[in-house]
């Protein structure tokens, strides 16, 4: 046997370079001990960033390496973009409270390096394996992180129920994808896109079906779309706040575009088969997130229903299956990703003497107590809402738009008035804000860089309408790379 | 090869009768001892598919390891089984439906037959007959160069459990005393003892 | 794969005649004693008194901690066995694949290590 070439390991390098750099930082970390963990915190961050520069810098068109197990192309790259911003900005938001409750241990910026490494590897997968490596080596450290606070009962119940749920989930991926292996005899995408685009692809065999709907079932779970979606209000609730802002931003993103992904890249030739399961959840997810959400009087409990009911939206881009509906997902990603940094980082800063408060009523009159932070909050739930001309709406627009014109029309109308009955439960929280008798003021002054996280994605948020040419242009380019 | 046909029922005939077991024994410890048991009857299925190497590393982690831990689990708990499974009967209509359902779409996956023909031609079989290499070999030729990245995956995956144990579970103890053999050798004469000069009948 | 599984007979032979004496044993002394069962005699003797709680005693969770450890560096051999054998044909980049995997988990060591997760005090 010939002794195998060394791969090609510069279109890998952004991962290679934030998978040492998450080494260096945990001997750095614990040597110089939980004091430091500021400083581990703030280089993390600049991890990440020195992450992106390289990613573009390498990037050069499509590039498979490692035996066609790594592929990074402009959808990986558009992916990546999205996932190291959101890690960044939770990592940065998550200071304050990790300075106020005493949870300054070093390992919790590594163990966000560490899940930012298996994202940016699961949305650079080619392989089933790869897949499922990087799924592993994210929901690991999540779970970890959600069981961080390990000394608050609820955030260990959390823990533990998103590890038990998530193991389970995992175990359905794994078996979908070894029914998969067997029934096709390999675990490359582009092996698989080649099978199934042919003759084969009329009528595949059942075996090769069950084992897609085992791997959507695993998947759907990651992304929290309705009826896999149960652990997520109680996991967002339960856990440390920053985690549940870390969990709704890149982990969503990761997930969504590791399902398009999937779907699309491999098994494009089996739309038929699966457009009917991705429809199904994705108007259970929004039907299910708009109506859950609006008996909810936690915050954070709230931002749940509300990430399963986007996922939803997301979801129905994906439905389309075309490179329209893709470029829909790409943008709503893009959007849900800014709007949910502004709310989380406006959650984040719900503090009445020296506590961390979270009911919805505490929210109460705010416009009165401060001004600018009732009117970001304010951005951030029209926006959600999908209101106009706000970003939310153009995310849901374009999924929309592209749904009808792959003739999903129902799913369209559904979308549509799902959106109407959220809107209620984020109006509602403006109402609170603006008409009720005000509660007792939040702590002030809320640093500096929360003051730029908030005002940046409330910019972001309101003028997107004036200028979005650049984020549908590479939005467009990046899901062209993926439809063949 | 009937003697294969012999061996393969009674491995898979003890599996599924020790699983029962596993959620049937009364005692916790017990249902431990069946893991293991269909532990070393599930590698006796992989010997009989010529895959040697993991029916060793399944005796070695699983038996030798990963059971263990079960046990410092079962005994870390102090869980009264018998409260544990008051529910038993009013789950078991949901869960014998969602096993249904499994053996429905096994049912199915069997009846589909193997592989597509076409499939076949086109997927790749990495792997060197089973005549020319032992199972080890032809493993060990691939997983460091091909399977690369996996590989390195995995070991960034055990750091992660390595963190993760560690944060979850280590606590630093008040109070204790340690020895640290640095500061024992670094003990010059200087700093351990004293000379004084003590005048007679007047004590120190 | 007929010849390999010919060299696992006598394993399986061996099973077989550890089952069948196993089975014979216990059926022998279960035939040929004398059975007087009483619940009296599998309750626990404790001075005279009933045990006043389970003689199971709660472990440390110290214990979950080490046997987590001894599963990862368990893996990490199991990874070694396959590479020493194939380690004359993957060449220099087999090689330093595994320093590299070694050297991950050497990371790891070292951080347990300093964080005293091996030390039982």
């Amino acid at each position: 046997m010939p002794t195998a070439p060394v791969p090609d390991l510069i279109p890998a390098i952004p991962e290679i370079w934030v998978g040492a750099s998450a080494l260096a930082l945990l001997l750095y970390g614990v040597f110089r001990g939980n004091k430091h963990t500021r400083e581990v915190a703030w280089l993390s961050v600049l991890v990440m960033a020195v992450a992106a520069v390289l990613m573009f810098a390498v990037q050069d068109g499509r590039q498979v390496t490692f035996s066609g197990a790594f592929v990074t192309d402009d959808f990986a790259v558009f992916a990546k973009s999205l996932i190291l911003l959101g890690s960044a900005v939770a990592l940065i938001i998550s200071q304050g409270y990790i300075r106020n409750e005493k949870m300054e241990r070093f390992e919790f910026p590594i163990l966000i390096l560490l899940a930012t490494l298996g994202m940016m590897m699961m949305v650079s997968a080619n392989d089933l394996l790869a897949l499922y490596m990087g799924v592993e080596l994210q929901s690991l450290a999540l779970y970890v992180l959600a069981a961080f606070k390990r000394d608050s009962l609820r955030s260990t119940e959390s823990g533990l129920k998103y590890f038990v749920l998530g193991a389970l989930s995992s175990g359905i991926l794994l078996y979908g994808l070894s029914l998969i292996y067997g029934f096709s005899g390999t675990t490359n995408f582009e092996t698989l896109a080649a099978l199934y685009s042919g003759p084969a692809a009329e009528s595949p065999s059942i075996g090769l079906i069950i084992g897609l709907v085992f791997l959507i079932a695993g998947l759907a779970f990651k992304v929290s779309a309705v009826p896999f979606h149960m652990w997520t209000p109680d996991v967002y609730e339960g856990t440390a706040t920053p985690v549940t802002a870390f969990l709704a931003l890149a982990p969503k993103v990761a997930a969504m575009a590791l399902f398009a992904r999937v779907m699309v890249a491999p098994f494009i030739g089996l739309l038929d088969d699966w457009q009917d399961v991705i429809i199904v959840i994705s108007m259970a997810s929004m039907v299910f997130g708009a109506f859950a959400a609006i008996r909810q009087t936690n915050i954070k409990r709230l931002m749940a229903y509300s990430s399963i009911g986007h996922m939803g939206f997301a979801l129905v881009g994906l439905a389309a299956g075309t490179e329209k509906g893709l470029q829909g997902v790409l943008i709503y990603l893009s959007i849900y990703l800014v709007m949910n940094i502004g709310a989380f980082a406006a959650i984040l800063t719900m503090r009445v003497k020296g506590t961390m408060v979270e009911s919805i009523d505490d929210l109460a009159g705010l416009s009165r107590t401060s001004p600018m932070m009732a009117l970001g909050i304010a951005i951030f739930m029209f926006s959600l809402a999908g209101i106009p001309p706000l970003a939310g709406f153009f995310g849901k627009f374009y999924v929309f738009i592209a749904a009808v014109e792959a003739d999903l029309m129902v799913l369209a109308i559904v979308g549509v008035l799902a959106s109407v009955v959220g809107a209620f439960y984020y109006v509602r929280i403006v109402k609170i804000m603006y008409f009720d008798e005000p509660a007792e003021p939040f702590e002030r002054p809320i640093g500096r860089e929360m003051s730029a996280i908030l005002t940046g994605s409330g910019i972001l948020t309101l003028l997107f309408f004036i200028y979005p040419a650049p984020l549908v242009g590479w939005a467009q380019t990046a899901a062209a790379a993926l439809v063949p | 090869m009937i003697v294969g046909a012999i061996a393969f029922y009674l491995f898979a005939g003890m599996i599924i009768a020790s699983a029962v077991m596993v959620i049937a024994a009364r005692n916790p410890v017990h249902s431990v001892l069946f893991l293991i048991l269909s532990f070393f009857n599930a590698s006796g299925l992989f010997v009989l598919l010529g895959a040697e190497f993991l029916a060793m590393i399944l005796v070695i982690v699983y038996v030798g390891a990963v059971a263990v831990l079960f046990l410092f689990v079962v005994m870390m708990l102090n869980i009264n089984f018998v409260e544990l499974r008051q529910g038993f009967l009013q789950y078991l209509p949901i869960g014998g439906l969602v096993g249904l359902i499994l053996l429905i779409e096994l049912f199915f996956v069997i009846a589909a037959g193997i592989t597509d023909p076409e499939v076949v031609a086109l997927a790749s079989a990495p792997i060197p007959p089973l005549s020319d290499l032992t199972n080890t070999e032809a493993l060990g030729q691939l997983i460091y160069t091909r399977y690369v990245y996996l590989f390195q995956t995995a070991g960034m995956v055990l750091l992660v459990a390595m963190v993760g144990a560690i944060v979850l579970t280590l606590r630093q103890r008040e109070g204790v005393r340690k020895q640290s053999i640095a500061r024992q050798v670094a003990r010059t004469r200087e700093e351990s003892i004293e000379i004084k000069t003590v005048t007679p009948g007047s004590g120190i | 794969m007929e010849d390999l599984l010919r060299e696992y007979l006598p394993i399986l032979i061996f099973i077989g005649l550890t089952l069948g004496f196993a089975i014979l044993f216990i059926a022998g002394s279960y035939f040929s004693a004398e059975q007087r069962p009483d619940t009296e005699k599998l309750s626990t003797y404790e001075c005279g008194f009933a045990p006043f709680e389970d003689s199971r005693s709660q472990f440390d969770v110290r214990f979950y901690l080490v046997a987590i450890l001894f599963i990862i560096f368990d893996l990490e051999v199991a990874f070694l066995f396959p590479w020493a054998i194939a380690l004359r044909d993957i060449g220099l980049f087999g090689f330093w694949s595994m320093i590299i995997f070694l050297a991950i988990l050497t990371i790891g060591f070292a951080y347990e290590w300093k964080k005293g997760a091996l030390e039982w005090e």
